[in-house]
């Protein structure tokens, strides 16, 4: 995974709550065996809309999304990362986040990060005003920063670390790979396997 | 003080705890399927890494399966490579599969529960969300992205950082013609779809307790909907019942060291709760969903709501968005609604005793004209079952579609999906804009709802016919 510190980009308004992970790339998009390609399938239905922000051309070069509340909802496809990331997408703001959306973006090093809905609509009408501003999304100073505005974030020590080591989780896990083994000893005869198979 | 179930089950799989970091926990079960597994499998390759426990883990094919003419080809091309992807990936790493034509095969989470592999007290993954099913047994089940399915394969745990407790009650005695369906949709409506975000939901109360365990996996199925991380249901003796006999069900000392440790699962009286919730069985009713994300309904008796009534912005904003896109004007009643396709079927709905329901309102009746209805069993056992019933007949004399076992137009990945404009009736769960295919409008609805709306066309209980 890469190493996430800091990024600095511009913004991308995406004014709308409740964006669930269908939405985001829908299920046909999802047949791919290959964690690249997904950008042609992100926010595909919304694609076709000229309106839409993505196809507005001051928005075309956007690398920080900034999304309504409940980004992320609904299903656990971690294409939906993939496909952020394969558009370009750096990091995402918003007031909340689902937990399953936001668990995968922190395996795939693309930063999520919340604040207060009043701050998210601060950033949106400064974006909206004059698309060319420069956003900083610092992880290492747990801060964003749009123009003279700073808005301090909150995030926890050890995915911050991780993230900003770019540290593979199984790696790290499999440095406590004996203690797993210890875990397993004790694993009561009662539980199921699925092997032999039982009819 | 005392435990939570969920809190009960989450000790009992701590591998190692470390303070500033999060619990590193095992996991009894992973389930597989085509659609998020293929990344996992490459990962493992990529790393020189094996799958640590093949015997604790199980696949099927479910998301891009054809519901017809399964004894051919998979006519997509781009579905057909994932399908064998799995296939090779299974064959290469021992991990046991159910393909198309099996008769275990199915939907992954109809399927786990029916070979007696998800029990009491177990931590179940899967790479779906709606892994919260399984949280029906009293287990800890979640739903992972990708990366995390690759992290069990490979050390058969995951870091996780403890989530938050949840109670929500529901007491009294469901009024007739409101399932369990009905109660979850209403819990949604009511928490709304962020309400359970960083939650385990613990269901409780009477009308829990009095549901059958197929009801108990719609409940929990749905947990994710309102945002939660899992749902879970003590064990009783519906829970053992069910169990019992199950093709993985423990057997003989098993059974006796199996039931005494379950007998313990379940919350402590001086347990705390971060949030605890109350409804009332009485005031429930058949429900349906009117927008475009299950938090969106109301009962079914209720109209279109009307967003300027709405206080609240951005659900303002959520609802007029979600009218234009259904094609609803606010103040009609939703029983005037007409609909193209019923859709009964689903991890949610998809099982045996949601078949039975809807077959006893369908038989020796005909289906509106004006509608196409799909019947889609969660698995090819629950296919088999239905068939031995005669259900299958009940269906197609009706005027149904009998078909395959797959997750089908729940998600609309297979051809089974909706055109541009057209609405069902669904008993799955997420009416997302486009979700059941683009431009296509969902409400979603009980087995009971969808049968009484396939006689008349129109959005309808029982009660109507």
């Amino acid at each position: 995974m890469e190493k996430f510190v800091s990024h600095t980009g511009t913004a991308v308004p995406l004014r709308r709550s409740n964006v669930d992970t269908d939405q985001i790339i829908p299920a046909v998009y999802l047949k791919r065996v290959t964690k690249s390609g997904f950008e042609d399938g992100l926010f595909a239905a919304w694609r076709n809309d000229p309106e839409f922000v993505l196809n507005q051309p001051q928005y075309k070069a956007g690398t920080i999304l900034v999304a309504g509340v409940d980004f992320g909802t609904g299903s656990s496809r971690e294409h939906a990362v993939w496909a952020l990331q394969n558009y370009g997408f750096k990091a995402v703001i918003s007031s909340r986040f689902a937990d399953i959306f936001r668990g995968n973006s922190q395996k795939g090093g693309l930063l999520t990060v919340v604040l207060p809905q009043d701050q998210v609509e601060k950033i949106w009408n400064v974006i909206e005003a004059d698309p060319t501003t420069e956003v900083t999304v610092d992880l290492a100073a747990k801060n964003v920063r749009v123009g003279s505005a700073i808005y301090p974030f909150e995030i926890d020590d050890y995915t911050r670390w991780r993230l900003m080591e770019g540290l593979d989780d199984i790696g790290l896990t499999l440095k406590n790979i004996d203690s797993v083994a210890a875990f397993e000893v004790t694993h009561p005869a009662y539980k199921p396997k699925t092997l032999p198979i039982r009819s | 003080m005392g435990k939570t179930l969920a809190e009960k089950i989450w000790a009992d799989h701590i591998v190692r705890s470390a303070e500033g970091e999060p619990d590193l926990i095992y996991i009894d079960l992973q389930l597989i399927h085509e659609v998020t597994s293929a990344q996992a499998f490459d990962g493992l390759r990529l790393a020189s890494r094996q799958v640590r426990r093949p015997d604790l883990t199980i696949a099927t094919e479910d998301h891009n399966t054809p519901t017809l003419n399964i004894d051919r080809p998979i006519a997509d091309p781009v579905s057909k490579l994932q399908v064998d992807t799995l296939r090779n990936n299974c064959a290469e790493f021992g991990v046991r599969l159910h393909s198309l034509g099996d008769a275990e095969q199915g939907i992954v989470h109809v399927v786990g529960p029916q070979l007696g592999l998800s029990q009491p007290g177990m931590t179940i993954v899967c790479g779906d969300s709606h892994t919260s099913t399984h949280g029906a047994f009293g287990a800890l089940a979640f739903g992972i992205g990708t990366s995390e399915v690759e992290h069990v394969l490979a050390t058969q745990t995951l870091p996780l950082t403890r989530p938050k407790m949840m109670a929500i009650n529901v007491d009294g005695v469901l009024p007739d013609g409101v399932t369990a369906k009905d109660v979850i949709l209403a819990i949604i409506a009511k928490i709304g779809t962020g309400g359970g975000q960083g939650y385990v939901i613990e269901y409780r109360g009477s009308v829990i307790r009095a549901l059958s365990m197929e009801g108990r996996m719609t409940i929990c199925n749905m947990s994710i909907e309102a945002g939660a991380r899992a749902g879970v249901i003590a064990p009783d003796e519906t829970t053992f019942e069910y169990v019992k006999n199950k093709p993985h069900a423990p057997v003989g000392a098993d059974w006796d060291a199996a039931i005494e440790y379950w007998k313990t699962l379940n919350s402590d009286v001086d347990a705390k709760f971060d949030v605890e919730i109350f409804l009332k069985a009485e005031e429930l009713a058949p429900f349906v969903t009117w927008g475009t994300n299950p938090g969106q309904g109301l009962p079914l008796n209720a109209s279109v709501p009307n967003p300027a009534d709405i206080a609240d912005l951005e659900e303002r904003d959520a609802a007029e968005r979600a009218l234009t896109y259904m094609g609803l004007v606010a103040g009609a009643p939703l029983k005037s609604i007409k609909v193209d396709t019923i859709f009964l079927g689903s991890c949610t709905n998809g099982r045996i005793e949601d078949l039975r329901a809807a077959a006893n309102i369908l038989k020796g009746k005909k289906k509106a004209d004006s509608v196409r209805m799909l019947v889609v069993p969660g698995s090819a056992r629950v296919r088999l079952q239905a068939e031995q019933e005669g259900l299958d007949k009940v269906f197609l004399d009706f005027g149904a579609e009998w078909r395959n076992a797959g997750c089908s137009m729940c998600l609309g990945m297979n051809p089974d999906q909706l055109a541009v404009g057209e609405r069902s009736a669904s008993t799955s769960n997420r009416n997302f804009e486009g979700r059941q295919g683009k431009g296509g409008r969902t409400h979603l609805v009980s087995p009971l709802v969808a049968a009484a709306t396939a006689i008349r066309g129109t959005l309808s209980s029982p009660a109507d016919l």
